[in-house]
Parts: structure tokens; C-alpha cells; sequence
């Protein structure tokens, strides 16, 4: 067999209800799943027949069930990668998803790149030619997708954190790498002492960072995306548009939604949490300024706002307000009711709404809502969001990468108590360095010489 | 005009340690070898530091004497001191190194090619190399003389079209005053071989007798040597050894450095060659790290015979008058007498991408290249490569398969797979940190790695075969049998135990898993463990190695096990990577110009991503099933 290592993915879409399905596939497979699973049977996966299901939980490392599932085990060769393949099904939402595939993570699986599975299926010579340049199409596209990815992180808070972590390792290495590949050199600063202590450090850092991974709220609640704008301009219309369902109560009197309404809407994959504000305005009914006061929280708290402006009726003191509240956030304008004509002249687009993304649309008529659907996914590929305020791991990969620098460090440690020398942990540091190195998308080897020769004064 | 002179098998152009370790592998394969040298007087000669070994060179150096080289056993019949560093880190990067008596070391292996059966070594000037076909057919020498041969080993070092530079004295010569090859250039730019500069340098030799000593710290070797070559006995070889000294520059002699800092050819930009960083000279040091008070400077004997002495730490290319002022700044040299000045060095060398992992041109059968004409540096880096261009050029000449020594082998491995697939920037130094399976790759077990694959090409004896067999079985049968002992909880083996200040045990336990304990030796157990057999100190220092180590060698021999699937995965020489569906732009150009073996090696180059492999497997894989199917 060609692959060595495991590989895991969740191979639904990413979206709310109905079942999720997590698949796993290589020569550990039976092994890696069996340890996070406890059938209703109370019977090890090892030793069930090929192609059966299991009832079955799957359990934490804390012993606290994470997911009821349903446990399909086909052992090789008779599966899509010839491998030993199994399916989990999940009961839904990403939450406990992500959660079976960050147990099945951390007991060595890895997760598939895009198009993986179907890789391997070809090279284990299970499919014919004729889908080749399909896998050749998906790996393409990957690679550009994970590029775009990792550029929109890179300006973000989490590289600066992580480049940050990297370059406390890398003087640690360089410590070491100096000290074995220059014995004779004397160093001004000592080499060995206090290393453990930031060590340890670094690890609890690192921890921390992955707790944020582990309640990272984009994944587990979506990008919260506040529709605002002043009553009637259609802010309920848009919602049950994009959702294609009657969420929100819509009539033409202005202020009926009084309350933020919640939605969960799936744009390829990435889950975004909409919430219909009330019509922001002055008012003197009770029940809707609890309402407008709601709508002014959501504001400071979203990821993403939409804000609609009736392109009929034109930008008007009241939309100027609100304008005034949201023009430092992250926001679309949204020209509604396009049906109608638009009465607003290029001169007050100009002045009132440049610098962010403007979009017209009809929410009655369904009218330009996958040019929106498009917007709002582009701007979360991009990396333009960040969910709260902290560094934020929102992709699995990332947080796969994480734990393994976590583990590789966990192993310096040991090491350092056990007494064992610098050649030998060495190889952890030099292995966390390239996990972290990998969650932005860097890679390195040659850097460490780099780091050397300019850090210390070495030669004959 | 010109005169035939002579058919022969292989011509090694060049007597350094690329040369004359590939001239002798070729000749003791039977091959009909001459070696031609600009000096017959300085062959194998060491025109900087006087020592053979150190970091990861001293891996080298092991290596090479498991496959069979010479470079091992000549320093252990010269050296005047001799130290493992790093003693008080991991076995990994335990490093031999040795002083050698450099005049010595240089007869000594002058004598062992004379000695050499089909070995002659000429002192002639290659001018011109004959090339047929894309096949190399002879060399010329400037007085007219051809030689025909099959094969050709290009081990120039610095001295094709070099000038060495002290202040503002420029000086067209090789190391050391000697003859520099100017028309050989020409010759490789012709046969379309691309040729770059680099510069290296190296410190001034002083006069022992105006040196202070008690100023300064010596530095003995170490009273139980380990010879470098696993042929020799340490009681064999023992020998009187002299000290180096350890002193320091201080702020007036960086002060004189700044003050003259113009007068510098590297400043100046009158040096146009690419220096290494490694090996900076000392006005380098003062410039870039500023902030550093003092600088080490060790002083090396040059022989036992000789009152020069080596001062490492200041290779220099100042004006010779403020050589000596900033030499005299320094503690114990106030009245230093320079017996020869510093310079800097600079060379015509190739780029090594244009070699296959033989060492062989791949554009040019039979055409090999060497040493630090492929833009190493260090005798070590050299001798190296010499001697896997020796081998593979006879294997050639026999019309024999390769001899690759792949990354997870060797040191060697990887200074040759670094130089073709990587290429390099400036003169390339081994370090054990460009070593991705350093824990393998120890100095001890050089023998273990190599042994077989230099009895295969014929330069290791099969006495000395079969010595190797016998140590390789006594350390697993020495293995398994302590993981079969059982020690029970007996009032002898717990008072051990409590010697040592370890952990007293409550059940029995296999030995092997308690000798696995930091604070326990295997000598401990002597008394307790009865049946044990005779061991020398070298077995049981494997035996221990390979049990204390056991979780991390087994973690990097499942690396290796996965990194040579890929070596495996290997890429057809005529594949055309235009052609190959989705692959980037870049990764097309990267893959035309190195013309990677395989899909191991492919990874290896930067701006190859592992999408671009991912592309490459599915490829073949689509290639290999058409074929089947056309069949």
C-alpha cells in the first residue's frame, strides 16, 4: 500500500440538522475509531465483520459522550479507496461533527486534503482513467483555495500570534542547533537553562489558544451576520429569501419584527447565523425600543452586517444615522427593492457608501441573492472575519496542526524531566516548529540554518 | 599540436581530497586511473584549518572509511590531537575531530597512491577535455599530451581561474602561491557546463616562538582517542599529542578592523565571489555582530616540526600591515611574528545542479565532478564526494548500476542530494542540522550503514567484511538476549539499584528495560547477570545506544521507511512535464531543470508543492496503467 497514515474527513457539507457524515480511511482506520467509540453491543470494532453497522456514542477523551452515531465498517479491499474505510454518522450540526473529527485527530488520523479520498481510490487502483482528470481538477482547485486561504490569514491576528510562538521555538532551536553544531562557541547567552521553563510557556500559550479552537465560535454558531437597516426597508424579506422559508413575519407595516430573529443559513459549507434586527428609529412604543435597543447590540457584536437601503425611496436622515453606526464594521450595503427603479444618484453612492461592498438587489423577486451568497462566502474565504476578538482557529486543519505542535512539545517536556539529550528532543521542536509553521501555511528547513548564521557568530 | 600519450580508464583532474580519494577507489576497482596535479608536492594538502573532522564532518569522515575511503585511516596515522566533542550531549552528535601534522598528512597520502596497484599521478595541467557524442572521451594536458579514457573526475577545488586578495594586493594564484589552472574555465564553459565564483579565505600562520602561551588556554586531546577509521585499534595508534591555545580579540583589535575596514576587498566590492556565511572572515564577524565585546581565537599547530601555527577565528583580507596590527591587539600575541599572511580566496566552481546524484554531468556521459569545484567546502565535504565519484565513475566504466547513498544513509547522502537537488548559494558546509535523520546517522554506527555497500563496490576487504558481519551479530544477539533476561526484586540487584540512586523494583523486569535507566551502566549489572557473554566496548556501546534511544530510532526509522516509498516512486527519465495535466508553472520549470530521479527527490525541490506531487503520483500512476493496457 502506497499511504502510510489515516485520513478523516467530514464528507457532508457543513450545515445544520440531519445527519453528518465523518469518513475515515487507511490502514488504521479500525484501530484510530475504535478508540473513541463504545458500540450499544459494548463489542470492539477490531473484531466486527466487514461491511456491518454499529449503534453505538462516541466518547471524549474525558469519558463525556460527544455524539450518538452510526457506525459503518467496510474493511479493504472492497471499498472506494481499497482501504479500510469506515463512516460515521453523526447526528448533525457542526458542533459534534467537529468534535468526532478532532478525537479521531488526536488518536492519529489526519485530515484528507480536497479530493483525497478519490486520490487515493485511483492510486490504489480502484477507479478507471476516466475520472482522472477530475481528481486532477479537485486537486487544482485546492491548491488555490487553501493559497487564498492561507494569504487572507496571514494578515490576520492568528498568524501574528502563531509567527510569534514560531519565533520563540526557533530561538530555542537555534540554542540548541548552535550548541551541537558549534561546540567550541561561546555563547552569550547559556543555552540549556531556562529553555524548559519556555517551553512549558509556550505550551500553555498553545493550549489556551486551542481552547479558543475548541469553543471557536464560527463553527459552532456561524458567522453572525446582522441585517440592519430602518423599518420596512425589507430587512425580513431578504432574511426569508435567503432562507427560502417564512422565518420572519412580513407585512409592510413598518416595526412589526420587534425582536432579533435567528436563522442558520449554509453557504457552501461555511454556516452563517442571520439575525433580523427591528427597524432601527426613534420610537415611543416600550415593546419596540426594547426591540431597536436589541438591534443596536447585534450591531456591535456581528461579524458581518448587511445593511439595506431602499433603493426606491432613496439614502434618507434615517438610513444616515444608522450609516453613521455601521461604517467602521464589516458591511455590505444592500440595495433592496431594485424591482422598483433606483431613485439613488451615483453622486450620493459615491459619498455615502464607497470604500465597502455594495450589492442591489430584489428580496421579492429573488433578485441578485446569489451574487450576495457569493459575497458572503468570499468574505469569510478571505479571511475577513474574525469571530470576536481573540485569534481565532476556524478551520480544522489548522486546529489539527495545533494539536500535533501541542503533542510535539508535550514530548520536549518529558524528555527535558527524563533527562534525555538535545538530539534527541530536538527532533520534537524541529517537529512543532513545522506544525505551527503549517497553520498559516509556511514552510521550513532552511530557515533554521538561516536563523544560525545570523543570530550567532560562528566560523574559523 | 598535440601527442597521443596514453589510453586509460579514468583521468581524475585535480590531487586534493575530491582527487585522491576518487583516484584511489577508481584504481582499487580495477580501473586504470591517473591523477593529474597542478604540484606533485601538494597533493591531499590542507591549505587552511590543520585539522580533519568536527561536527558532522567527523560523520563524514566515518562514513567515508566504511565505504572503503582514505581520508580516515591517513588522519589516524598523522593527526598530533585528537578529541570527541560534544561528549556531554546525545550519541548523535558525539564529533571526532583531529589535528593532523598537515605536511605529513599530505606525504602519508602522496605514498599511499604511489603504493596504489594502477594508480599513476602526474604533475600536468588539464587544459582541455575531449567530448564526443555527449561522451567524454580524453583529457589534454597544456604541454599537448591526450589521454584517452572512459571517464573523467573534474576535482578542481579553487584552484580553476583563483586570485587570492589581501588588502589591496591581488595575487592570480591558487592557495598558498601555488599554480592556478586558467584555461580549464574556457574548456568546461565550452562543453556548456554553467561556472559561477565563489570566495572563501583563511587566516594568517604564525611563528609559535613570539607567542605568550601562558596568556592563554590550551587544549588537550583526550587521553582514550577514538581513531577515525574502524580498521584501526586506539592502543595501535596511541601516540604523544600536542595542545592547541584559546585566546580572545578585544575592542582594540576591533577598533583597528573598523578603522581599516575600507582597505578590505570584500568592502571595497572588489571581491565578486559569493562567501559562505559559516566562515566568515573576522572583519565580517566585527561588522555584523557589533555588539560582541570579543571574539575566540584558537591557536592550532601546524605540525610537530614546525613552528607555524594556525589562527582560527581570523581569516582575514586586510592589508597584510593591518593583519599584524590587529594580530598584536590580542592577548599573547603582543609580539607576533606572521609567518604568512591571511587572504581571501576566490574561484571558478559549477553549479551543482547540473550533476546527478552520481556526480556525473547529466548532460556529459562519463563526465563526473567533485569536491569544492561543486560549491562545498571543507576536505571533508571533498574527500566525500571524491571517493562516491571514484566509485561511480569505475561502476560506469564497467557499465555497473550507480552507487547512491540516499538521505537516511548517510551524511553523505544528503551533502550530495542538498548539492544536486537544492543547489547551493554559497560554499556548502555540512552540519548535522541539515540531517533530517540525525539519531540514525551517528558517528558510531557509520560501519553498520555503510559496510555492505563498500564490500559491494569492491574497496573494503572481505577480512574486514566479515569482522563487520561477526560485530553486527554479536549486538542483536546481544539485544534480544537482554530483553529475554528477567532480574526479579533480589537483594543484589536492589542494592544496585540503590548505588545508583534509581528507582528500587517491585516485580521483575526484563534487563534491557531497566538498562534503559539514565543513572544505570551495563557494567553495573556485571555480578547480576550471570550468562553474559564477552563483549567489547564498541558492542556494548551499540547495545546501549539502540536501547536507550529505542523510542526515538524507531519513531525516525518509520520516517525513513515512508521517505523511501517516495525514493522509490521513481520518475522516468523522459518525462515530459510540459505535458503533464495541472501542474503550476513554476513546479514545470523546477522539475525541466533538475530532472529529478524521483518522486522523493522532486519534493525535495523548492517550488515544488506537495499539490504539484500529488499531480506527479496521479500522473504516473495514469502512465503506468496505459502502458499495461497497451501491452
Amino acid at each position: 500500500m502506497l499511504f502510510d497514515d489515516t485520513i478523516a474527513a467530514i464528507s457532508t457539507p457543513i450545515g445544520i440538522g440531519g445527519i453528518g457524515i465523518i469518513r475515515v480511511s487507511g490502514k488504521d482506520t479500525i484501530k484510530i475509531v475504535d478508540k473513541i467509540f463504545c458500540g450499544a453491543d459494548k463489542k470492539s470494532l477490531l473484531d466486527k465483520p466487514s461491511h456491518t453497522i454499529t449503534y453505538g456514542h462516541i466518547i471524549s477523551e474525558e469519558g463525556n459522550i460527544i455524539d450518538e452515531v452510526l457506525m459503518m465498517l467496510m474493511r479493504a479491499p472492497k471499498t472506494y479507496t481499497k482501504e479500510d474505510v469506515i463512516e460515521i454518522n453523526c447526528h448533525g450540526g457542526p458542533m459534534p461533527l467537529n468534535a468526532v473529527l478532532t478525537e479521531l485527530i488526536k488518536k492519529g488520523a489526519r485530515i484528507a486534503d480536497s479530493g483525497e479520498f478519490t486520490k487515493r481510490a485511483f492510486l490504489n487502483g480502484r477507479i478507471d482513467l476516466a475520472q482522472v482528470e477530475a481528481v486532477m481538477d479537485i486537486i487544482e482547485s485546492k491548491t488555490e483555495l487553501s493559497l487564498k486561504q492561507a494569504v487572507g490569514q496571514l494578515e490576520g491576528k492568528l498568524s501574528r500570534q502563531i509567527k510569534e510562538y514560531q519565533s520563540i521555538l526557533m530561538k530555542i532551536i537555534a540554542r540548541i542547533e548552535v550548541s551541537i553544531d558549534y561546540p567550541e562557541y561561546d555563547q552569550d547567552e547559556p543555552i540549556t537553562e531556562d529553555f524548559e521553563e519556555e517551553i512549558r510557556e509556550l505550551l500553555d500559550k498553545l493550549n489556551s489558544l486551542l481552547k479558543t479552537a475548541d469553543t471557536g465560535k464560527m463553527m459552532r454558531e456561524g458567522v453572525r451576520t446582522a441585517i440592519v437597516g430602518r423599518p420596512n426597508v425589507g430587512k425580513s424579506s431578504l432574511l426569508n429569501a435567503l432562507l427560502e422559508e417564512n422565518k420572519a413575519i412580513v407585512t409592510d407595516i413598518p416595526g412589526t419584527t420587534r425582536d432579533v430573529v435567528e436563522a442558520y443559513l449554509n453557504i457552501e459549507g461555511i454556516p452563517f447565523m442571520l439575525l433580523d434586527t427591528a427597524g432601527i428609529r426613534e420610537t415611543e412604543d416600550t415593546v419596540e425600543k426594547i426591540g431597536v435597543q436589541k438591534s443596536k447590540t447585534s450591531i456591535e457584536e456581528a461579524d458581518l452586517i448587511l445593511m439595506l437601503i431602499d433603493s426606491y425611496e432613496g439614502i434618507v436622515e434615517e438610513d444616515l444615522e444608522i450609516l453613521e453606526k455601521v461604517k467602521d464594521k464589516r458591511v455590505f450595503y444592500i440595495l433592496n427593492k431594485m424591482d422598483l427603479g433606483s431613485n439613488i444618484s451615483q453622486e450620493k453612492l459615491n459619498k455615502n457608501l464607497s470604500g465597502k461592498i455594495t450589492l442591489s438587489i430584489s428580496a421579492k423577486d429573488q433578485d441578485g441573492l446569489n451574487g450576495l451568497k457569493q459575497a458572503m462566502r468570499n468574505f469569510v474565504i478571505k479571511g475577513n472575519v474574525t469571530v470576536g476578538n481573540e485569534a481565532t482557529l476556524s478551520n480544522m486543519r489548522q486546529k489539527q496542526s495545533l494539536i500535533h505542535a501541542i503533542e510535539s512539545l508535550d514530548k520536549v517536556a518529558e524528555a527535558i524531566d527524563l533527562g534525555l539529550s538535545e538530539d534527541c528532543f530536538a527532533i520534537d521542536l524541529h517537529d512543532a516548529y513545522g506544525h505551527l509553521g503549517s497553520i498559516i501555511g509556511e514552510a521550513l528547513k532552511d530557515e533554521i540554518i538561516n536563523e544560525l548564521f545570523s543570530r550567532f557568530c560562528l566560523g574559523k | 599540436m598535440t601527442y597521443m600519450a596514453q589510453k586509460i580508464d579514468i583521468a581524475v583532474i585535480g590531487g586534493g581530497h575530491a582527487g585522491t580519494e576518487a583516484a584511489l577507489a577508481a584504481a582499487r576497482m580495477g580501473k586504470k586511473t591517473v591523477l593529474f596535479t597542478m604540484s606533485l608536492d601538494s597533493i591531499a594538502m590542507m591549505p587552511c584549518n590543520p585539522n580533519i573532522g568536527g561536527t558532522s564532518k567527523g560523520h563524514l569522515v566515518r562514513e567515508i572509511d566504511a565505504l572503503g575511503g582514505e581520508m580516515g585511516k591517513n588522519i589516524d596515522r598523522t593527526y598530533i590531537q585528537s578529541r570527541m566533542l560534544n561528549t556531554a550531549k546525545g550519541p548523535a552528535v558525539h564529533s571526532l575531530r583531529a589535528q593532523a601534522d598537515k605536511l605529513k598528512y599530505s606525504s602519508t597520502m602522496k605514498r599511499v597512491l604511489e603504493k596504489t596497484p594502477n594508480l599513476s599521478i602526474k604533475q600536468q595541467e588539464i587544459v582541455d577535455i575531449g567530448i564526443q557524442d555527449h561522451q567524454v572521451v580524453s583529457v589534454i594536458t597544456n604541454r599537448g599530451a591526450v589521454y584517452e579514457c572512459k571517464a573523467v573526475i573534474l576535482a578542481g577545488g579553487t584552484y580553476i581561474r583563483s586570485r587570492c586578495l589581501t588588502g589591496e594586493s591581488i595575487e592570480y594564484t591558487g592557495p598558498n602561491g601555488l599554480k592556478t589552472a586558467n584555461e580549464l574555465s574556457e574548456a568546461l564553459k565550452k562543453a556548456g557546463i554553467e561556472l559561477r565564483r565563489f570566495k572563501t579565505g583563511t587566516p594568517a600562520r604564525i611563528d609559535a616562538r613570539t607567542v605568550d602561551f601562558t596568556k592563554m588556554e590550551p587544549q588537550h586531546g583526550d587521553e582514550l582517542i577514538v581513531p577515525f577509521s574502524f580498521e584501526n585499534r586506539e592502543e595501535d595508534i596511541r601516540r604523544e599529542q600536542f595542545p592547541c591555545y584559546l585566546t580572545y580579540t578585544n575592542i582594540k583589535t576591533h577598533q583597528i578592523i573598523k578603522d581599516n575596514l575600507h582597505r578590505s576587498p570584500l568592502y571595497a566590492g572588489v571581491i565578486e565571489g559569493t562567501g559562505p556565511r559559516y566562515c566568515p572572515s573576522i572583519e565580517d564577524k566585527v561588522v555584523r555582530f557589533s555588539d560582541k565585546e570579543r571574539h575566540q581565537v584558537f591557536l592550532e599547530p601546524e605540525g610537530e616540526n614546525t613552528a607555524e601555527m594556525y589562527v582560527q577565528g581570523m581569516s582575514s583580507s586586510l592589508p597584510e600591515e593591518v593583519q599584524i596590527d590587529m594580530l598584536r591587539s590580542i592577548s599573547g600575541l603582543e609580539n607576533v611574528d606572521v609567518m604568512r599572511i591571511g587572504y581571501a580566496i576566490e574561484y571558478d566552481c559549477i553549479d551543482p545542479k547540473q550533476l546527478k546524484h552520481s556526480l556525473e554531468f547529466k548532460t556529459i556521459e562519463g563526465f563526473f565532478s567533485a569536491g569544492q569545484m561543486n560549491g562545498s567546502s571543507g576536505y571533508e565535504e571533498a574527500a566525500a564526494q571524491g571517493l562516491l565519484a571514484g566509485i561511480n565513475a569505475a561502476l560506469k566504466v564497467d557499465g555497473k548500476e550507480n552507487m547512491i547513498i540516499d538521505r537516511s544513509e548517510g551524511y553523505i547522502g544528503v551533502l550530495i542530494d542538498d548539492l544536486v537537488t537544492k543547489g547551493t548559494k554559497e560554499p556548502y558546509r555540512m552540519m548535522t542540522s541539515r540531517a533530517e535523520y540525525r539519531l540514525l546517522l551517528r558517528q558510531d554506527n557509520a560501519d553498520l550503514r555503510l559496510t555492505e555497500k563498500g564490500y559491494k563496490a569492491g574497496l573494503i576487504t572481505k577480512e574486514r567484511y566479515e569482522k563487520f558481519l561477526e560485530k553486527r551479530e554479536a549486538i542483536d544477539k546481544e539485544l534480544s538476549r537482554l530483553k529475554s533476561v528477567y532480574v526479579g526484586t533480589s537483594e543484589k540487584v536492589q542494592k544496585i539499584l540503590e548505588d545508583k540512586e534509581s528507582t528500587l523494583l517491585r516485580s521483575g523486569i526484563a534487563l534491557c528495560e531497566l538498562l534503559k535507566r539514565p543513572e544505570l551502566e551495563y557494567e553495573d549489572f556485571r555480578e547480576a547477570d550471570k550468562d553474559r557473554p564477552e563483549l567489547s566496548k564498541e558492542i556494548i556501546d551499540q547495545v546501549m545506544i539502540e536501547l536507550r534511544y529505542e523510542g526515538y530510532i524507531s519513531r525516525q526509522l518509520k520516517q525513513v521507511e515512508q521517505f523511501k516509498k517516495l525514493e522509490r516512486k521513481l520518475l522516468p527519465e523522459d518525462i515530459d512535464y510540459d505535458d503533464v495535466y495541472s501542474l503550476r508553472l513554476e513546479a514545470k520549470q523546477k522539475l525541466k531543470e533538475i530532472k529529478p530521479i524521483s518522486i522523493g527527490q522532486a519534493s525535495r525541490i523548492s517550488g515544488v508543492s506537495p499539490a504539484d506531487i500529488s499531480v506527479l503520483l496521479v500522473y504516473l500512476e495514469q502512465k503506468r496503467r496505459s502502458n499495461k493496457n497497451d501491452k
